[in-house]
């Protein structure tokens, strides 16, 4: 029994070496530069120790809205995204013919490069000094007037954001609940008809318990991409994120490492260290909450 | 409740869609199921029997034919307008579910008039549990069950909704063999208990043969004699039916006619009178052997099996397909087993013959 468990570490130490050097000691060392004060890459020093970066980080404004921003875009696109790709899902699973092709489409943007989505994201909203952008014009068509999607109010950027995430994130999840939704038991679906189920209570008390682990993995790994969210707000503001107020968390993080504003490693690190927490803390309740929900 | 199927088909579309055209699941499918017995729909995998229950059921829908529930023409009716019971083969017991709740799973979906209390559910699923006794396991969930108990499960749900049918599809394929001994007794008994007409489907001869107050024989969709299981064992109307029923499976032989004798080899083996001159097959079955010294038969004999109350002798014959042949004879008769051959006289009521399209021919 010993000699197995000694094969056993054995058989374990290269992965084990390798998140040692790469993540393991990465963590440590955050952890450690977000208590030197001031630390210097160059000098290689720092002024002393303490929680100072971190009374820094949580009293900087443009870390207070990225943290607001953030926050705003996980609670809209998160629950947003995963239920409209239930719904695609459904839809996608009880449809016989062009289902195929349905896929292919919803599962596009998954293979499309963020910043080519962007791209076409900037057609649809963004003011020129020749074009208002298509939505606009649709805007325009109703009688509405034109809103400033990428330059404009907090809210109409918020919007375009929000919607460019739920977007980018979606085919993942359609995917994913498509293959979980057509490999339950269709002799389930057939015992309920049997009884008279109508559609609707066939959906939540068998469809959704059948499916809920493949849902709140998608809904765990939701909220941890969309706090880590960054890139795709780069690809339709640019990388002055602070000035256009759509900062986010990372953003603030690599904006403190490499930005205009760069070279606090220190103010990173403790901005890394508070977002490290606080994902972990919402990924501790959402493994609590799916215990009690989730059948396996 | 009465079920009359009439001229009930069903038609796939052929999967292969170059080669085109149909697959017959069902042909013409005849049959009325008398109130309160217990039916057994027999057949090898394929056969159709399964659709023709799921469209009993309701689950699918006939390309042709009528269904009837009494007098009562269902066939347009949805499974839950017919009120049908049905049993899956996998048993479809929702895994998220505690067994009280999987047994109340039907009674919840009742509305208007019949919508029930929970006190009400709850009395109604204890009921059902006690009928097939797992009232103790009411708290657990379909995985820490037995297989045993799950399809004691299943069958309390297809109850409980007092069904004028039951619907039970390979009840047993799933159980080990003790236990499918067990289970098929207590299929019996809750169907003599209830006196719901109960129909169900099972490739395994011995079972259908055990519990069924009547068997209806299958192969590629299409019914080949519907019977008492005594009945149909001891009258097959065609070599199918013949080869499908008995264990062991009855021993077939080339044989002729010639000027009223049957012929297997060059042996005379019985009279046959009336029975047209030429080449037919000949159906033996394992009890239909006499051991006689001066027997009309012989054969090679190769070993004994001993059973306790009856011996299996196992010969061989040249004209027997396989070359061998099983009989069953009673432990009383000593076979020597210094000599190579072994000869046999036979019952004329457990012989058979069989034109060349595998029809019976009747002796005399």
């Amino acid at each position: 029994m010993e000699k197995d468990q000694y094969k056993g570490w054995l058989y374990l130490l290269p992965a084990a070496l390798f998140l040692a050097a790469f993540l393991v000691y990465p963590l440590v060392d955050v952890f450690v530069y977000s208590m030197e004060e001031g630390y210097n890459f160059a000098s290689q020093k720092s002024y002393g120790t303490g929680l100072y970066n971190f009374s820094y980080v949580l009293h900087d404004p443009y870390f207070l809205q990225a943290v607001k921003n953030t926050f705003v875009m996980v609670v809209i696109t998160v629950p947003l995204s995963t239920g409209i790709a239930l719904l695609i899902s459904v839809g996608l699973c009880s449809i016989e013919p062009l289902r195929k092709l349905f896929q292919t489409v919803y599962f596009l943007p998954y293979v499309t490069n963020t910043l080519a989505v962007g791209l076409v994201f900037m057609v649809l909203f963004k003011k020129t000094a020749y074009s208002d952008g298509l939505i606009n014009m649709l805007i325009n068509f109703f009688g509405g007037e034109s809103v400033d999607f990428i330059d404009g109010p907090h809210a109409a950027k918020m919007f375009v954001m929000c919607l460019y995430i739920i977007w980018v994130v979606m085919p993942f999840k359609i995917l994913l609940l498509t293959s979980a939704i057509s490999s339950v038991d269709p002799n389930y679906y057939n015992a309920a008809r049997v009884d008279g189920t109508p559609p609707f209570r066939i959906f939540y008390k068998i469809t959704l318990p059948m499916i809920s682990p493949t849902l709140f993995y998608l809904i765990i790994t939701g909220f941890i991409g969309a706090f880590k969210e960054y890139s795709n707000a780069v690809a339709l503001f640019g990388t002055d994120l602070n000035s256009a107020g759509m900062n986010t968390i990372v953003g603030y993080v690599y904006d403190m490492l490499y930005g205009d504003s760069g070279g606090y490693p220190s103010y990173a690190s403790a901005a890394a260290i508070i977002l490290f927490t606080i994902v972990l803390t919402i990924t501790y309740l959402n493994l609590t909450v799916s215990k009690k929900h989730t059948y396996y | 409740m009465k079920v009359v199927l009439e001229e009930l088909t069903k038609k796939f579309p052929n999967r292969n869609k170059k080669a085109g055209g149909e697959v017959v699941a069902v042909d013409h499918f005849c049959f009325e199921v008398p109130d309160g017995e217990l039916v057994g729909l027999l057949g090898p995998s394929g056969c159709g029997k399964s659709t023709a229950l799921f469209m009993i059921c309701g689950l699918q829908k006939p390309t042709e034919g009528r269904i009837f529930f009494g007098d009562k023409d269902v066939t347009d009716l949805p499974p839950e307008e017919r009120g049908v019971g049905i049993v899956f083969q996998n048993y479809a017991l929702y895994p998220h579910l505690n067994v009280l709740k999987n047994i109340t799973f039907p009674l919840e979906n009742l509305k208007g008039e019949d919508k029930l209390t929970k006190e009400q559910m709850r009395e109604k699923a204890y009921e059902a549990a006690k009928l097939v006794q797992i009232e103790e396991l009411m708290e657990r969930k379909p995985s820490e069950l037995s297989g045993g108990q799950q399809q004691r499960v299943a069958i309390a749900r297809a109850l409980v909704k007092r069904p004028k049918v039951l619907l039970l599809d390979e009840p047993l394929s799933n159980l080990d063999a003790r236990l499918r001994l067990q289970t098929r007794e207590e299929i019996r008994r809750i169907q003599q208990e209830t006196g719901i007409t109960t129909i169900f489907v099972t490739h395994d001869q011995e079972e259908a043969m055990s519990i069924t107050d009547r068997i209806v024989v299958m192969k590629d969709g299409r019914v080949h004699q519907i019977g008492k299981p005594q009945d149909v064992y001891d009258d097959p109307v065609d070599l199918f039916v013949a080869k499908f029923l008995g264990t062991p499976p009855i021993n077939i032989f080339e044989s002729r006619v010639s000027s009223g004798k049957l012929l297997i080899g060059d042996e005379e083996v019985l009279d046959v009178k009336g029975v047209k001159d030429g080449d037919y097959t000949a159906g033996i079955r394992p009890e239909g052997f006499i051991l006689d010294e001066k027997g009309a038969l012989s054969c090679d004999l190769n070993r004994v099996e001993v059973m306790g109350r009856d011996v299996s002798v196992v010969s061989e014959n040249d004209a027997c397909s396989g070359r061998t042949l099983r009989s069953i004879i009673q432990a009383e008769n000593k076979v020597d087993l210094s000599k190579k051959k072994v000869r046999f006289n036979l019952k004329k009521n457990k012989v058979f013959i069989f034109d060349s399209d595998g029809q019976r021919v009747r002796i005399g």
